[in-house]
């Protein structure tokens, strides 16, 4: 049997490490495990029994996925592990043939036993590699599975099921073969207590638990077929029989997967306490249960279980199914599931077990506690659909939906009763164009809401568009806010002429005054552009200021643009058009003068206010202009750089 | 079949290489880095107004006497540059423009996940490493995210012998 050993390794690894030397302890139990890698990769073409293994080493092949498992299982560190696939040849080969399994295995031996991980250490005698519980088999720490609940009394089930399988594996190939290289056909007395120490699937893997259960249906199948065939044919002829027998395990295996409902000891199933649990936890985070967690809440969260971050983040790859960012309830209890395993000393799956899928957590446990209705439809269409990622992405994208809407419509509200909103910024063209069109009320409207928005000259030039959208539907205040300046009834019964006065010389100086101040203001204004509503702003802006009473520049433009007109108008122009409107101004207020003059104080006092106003509104509009300055001079640095970059880059495209 | 793989970030560093083993590894990491260069011009030759026009795949960066370097560029100037054997002749541009969304879609995967900071190296797999194998990535459904990390199982078709990380 070692001979045996020694020849097919050092017939299978050609230049590579020198013979491998195996006990037949370890001859078994490397053939076990080999068998498992090879046979959990799903029946592939070279994943043979280990029989067809041996003899054609080129063939078979131990599958990436359940070898690194099985390496990890061994609780080395990644470096040792990477060298020994290094050593093991597995590297240079690029895969995990029988011989490159052995030495690996070997090696881990050595490792775990504290040899350094060298060619030489496998000439050595060691004991077997001891594997913490994994997908594959290992020898396992029976100290473990007892802190899972519900696995205690499972395992020794298993464990003699698997045995009386295991013998009766062993008697079938016996039957079967005649190949004197397969050990454990050549010792089938001593295997079943040797396969009693050797591996026991905890169920990590419902493929393997389920596989074992499954044995005795396939061998049933198998029997009838191999037996007739089984004597005529020799060591070629069983080859391709169980090669169809594993193929057949492997389908059999798979049906048994989407058929078993109950699924044996199974550290990925979720109890009722602990499924209790997690929706506490997920109530905790996220009132709503069918709407789902943020991934920077989520990760907050699990942050606190004190694990790694890369195990973290393996682990919400694992959980959030649908990659979206967030996790749905299925989704964080299979999440925390993981995240529980993983503090008990479970080693994480590969990948998402079945038992913690999205769409299995729902059917398996449905929520007669919530009422939403969306939940319910949730619940109900997922079983049913055959892509549960596609109607979670739709589910969450309707959820989501919803739960924006009502977001923009609240500030919507909002700020409607405190300030205009950017919301209206699409129509914010639309607006100015029928401002444009509408100056005389505009205008008003503007001069007269100008006092309460003092403060808008500092807000953005959308918030002034839209103060002036809503100007229009309330010109009502607007003598009220006049009359408001002059206390004394007085003064209303004084101003009252005076104020139709004022209004009528706000009303007819628009088709007056805007020729005049327009053509030399644009011929000012080199720089920006011109629209021309842009004409008109001024032309406003001259109107408003015949009104000393008004404050003159609180019409704030709808347009950026409009702005910078808006303070040059003010600076430059502000001297022009108020010594135009000095003079109706000062003829309507030539006729109380005859009339009272004890309310001359309170005229004054009402003339300084305004005075004063004027001056705070002049001092911002100044600052704003500089402001506007600064921000064409960055433009026009802006547009020569780019310009030079044109330049630079024509002759290149050229090319 | 593709032979190197890079996720080049904004920055121009590489989040991810993975190249075949067959010869000395820097080759390739060398023609990625002088790749860039290529993948700047073609982003820059497209000109500032047509950023949102512009295609995410910028098609064959350059060709060498072996190789065939290709390259596709994310909205977020994230940078994916493929090196190609040239004597696969068989592989054509729709199939490599496929290759490029699969890679995109695995790398927006990547960031969905919320401990992952962008900038970061992307690691294959989970949190136990074993050596990372060579990658050959076959024409049609080549990249593929499992859920053992963004880029944990490049799998090759079934021809294919090699299996990685």
């Amino acid at each position: 049997m070692e001979a045996a050993a020694a020849a097919a390794a050092g017939g299978g690894c050609g230049s590579g490490p020198p013979p491998l030397l195996l006990s037949e302890g370890e001859q078994q139990c490397y053939s076990e495990l080999f068998a498992r890698c090879a046979g959990a990769a799903g029946g592939g073409p070279g994943s043979g029994p280990p029989e067809a293994a041996r003899v054609a080493p080129g063939t078979a092949t131990a599958a990436a996925g359940p070898v690194a498992d099985l390496f990890r299982a061994s609780q080395l560190p990644a470096e040792t592990l990477h060298q020994i696939t290094e050593l093991c040849g597995a590297k240079r080969v690029g895969y995990f043939g029988a011989t490159q399994f052995y030495i690996a295995l070997k090696l881990i031996a050595a490792a775990q036993s504290g040899l350094p991980v060298r060619i030489e250490s496998i000439k050595c005698e060691l004991p077997l590699p001891r594997f913490m519980m994994s997908k594959n088999d290992g020898e396992i720490r029976f100290g473990n599975p007892a802190e899972l609940h519900g696995t205690k009394v499972q395992i020794p089930y298993l464990t003699t099921e698997k045995n009386s399988f295991k013998r009766m594996d062993d008697e079938d190939k016996q039957q079967e073969t005649q190949s004197p290289t397969m050990s454990p056909l050549a010792s089938p007395p001593s295997s079943p207590p040797h396969y009693q120490r050797v591996p026991l699937s905890h169920g990590y893997s419902k493929l393997r638990s389920s596989a074992e259960q499954m044995h005795p249906a396939p061998y049933e199948a198998r029997q009838p077929l191999v037996q007739p065939e089984g004597s005529s044919s020799g060591g070629p002829g069983t080859k391709p029989l169980r090669h169809q027998a594993s193929l057949i395990r492997s389908f059999s295996v798979e049906r048994e997967l989407q058929d078993n409902s109950s699924y044996p000891d199974e550290p990925w199933r979720i109890t009722e306490e602990q499924r209790e649990y997690y929706v506490n936890q997920f109530r905790s985070l996220q009132p709503d249960p069918s709407s789902f967690i943020s991934g920077s809440v989520a990760k907050n969260f699990f942050t606190k279980s004190k694990l790694s971050i890369p195990e973290l983040s393996y682990i919400w790859e694992l959980s959030d199914a649908d990659c979206d960012g967030a996790l749905t309830l299925p989704e964080f209890c299979a999440a925390f599931h993981l995240i529980v395993a993983r503090k008990n000393g479970y080693p994480l799956p590969e990948g998402l077990p079945p038992t913690l899928q999205p769409e299995y957590l729902q059917a398996a446990f449905p929520k007669p506690k919530w009422d939403c209705q969306l939940f319910d439809s949730y619940s109900e269409s997922l079983p049913a659909n055959q892509q549960p990622r596609d109607l979670n992405r739709m589910e969450k994208t309707s959820v989501k939906d919803m739960a924006d809407l009502p977001v923009p419509t609240q500030d919507v509200t909002s700020d409607d009763k405190q300030a205009p909103l950017a919301l209206k910024s699409t129509i914010n063209e639309a607006l100015s164009k029928d401002v444009s069109e509408d100056p005389a009320t505009s205008k008003d409207s503007n001069s007269l809401k100008a006092r309460p928005r003092s403060r808008s000259y500092s807000s953005t030039s959308i918030e002034e568009a839209m103060k002036r959208g809503e100007d229009p539907p309330t010109p009502p205040p607007r003598p009220q806010k006049t009359h408001s300046r002059a206390s004394s009834l007085d003064l209303n019964k004084v101003f009252q002429p005076s104020v139709p006065a004022t209004k009528s010389g706000l009303l007819p100086p628009p088709p007056a005054l805007p020729p005049r101040p327009c053509p030399s203001q644009s011929e000012q204004v080199s720089e920006a552009e011109l629209l021309p509503q842009l004409s008109r702003a001024p032309c406003q802006a001259v109107e408003s200021s015949p009104a000393k009473k008004d404050v003159p520049y609180s019409q704030p433009p709808s347009k950026p643009i409009r702005r910078k007109f808006r303070p040059e108008n003010q600076a430059t122009e502000n001297q022009e058009p108020s010594t135009a409107a000095s003079g109706p101004a000062s003829a309507a207020t030539m006729k109380p003068h005859p009339t009272v003059q004890k309310q001359s104080s309170k005229q004054k006092k009402a003339i300084q206010t305004a005075i004063r106003k004027n001056k705070e509104a002049n001092a911002v509009l100044a600052r704003l202009n500089s402001e506007l300055q600064q921000q064409l001079k960055e433009v026009h640095q802006e547009r020569i750089a780019l310009e030079n970059q044109l330049e630079q880059l024509r002759p290149v495209t050229v090319l | 079949m593709a032979v190197c793989i890079a996720v080049i970030a904004k920055e121009n560093y590489p989040l991810y290489i993975r190249s075949t083993p067959t010869e000395n590894e820097l080759k390739f990491h060398y023609m990625v880095h002088t790749s860039l260069d290529v993948v700047d011009e073609k982003i820059s030759a497209m000109g500032k107004a047509l950023v949102d026009q512009r295609e995410l795949y910028l098609g064959l960066l350059y060709p060498t006497e072996d190789y065939k370097v290709y390259g596709y560029v994310t909205n977020s100037k994230v940078k994916f540059v493929m090196v190609v054997d040239s004597s696969n002749t068989a592989l054509r541009d729709n199939e490599i423009r496929s290759m490029f969304r699969k890679l995109h879609n695995s790398y927006t995967d990547v960031m969905c996940n919320p401990f992952y900071n962008p900038g970061d190296r992307i690691h294959p797999g989970g949190p136990y490493f074993l050596c990372p194998y060579p990658v050959q990535v076959g024409p049609t459904s080549c990249v593929r995210s499992s859920p053992g990390g963004p880029y944990s199982c490049v799998r090759s078709s079934p021809a294919g012998p090699l299996i990685t990380w």
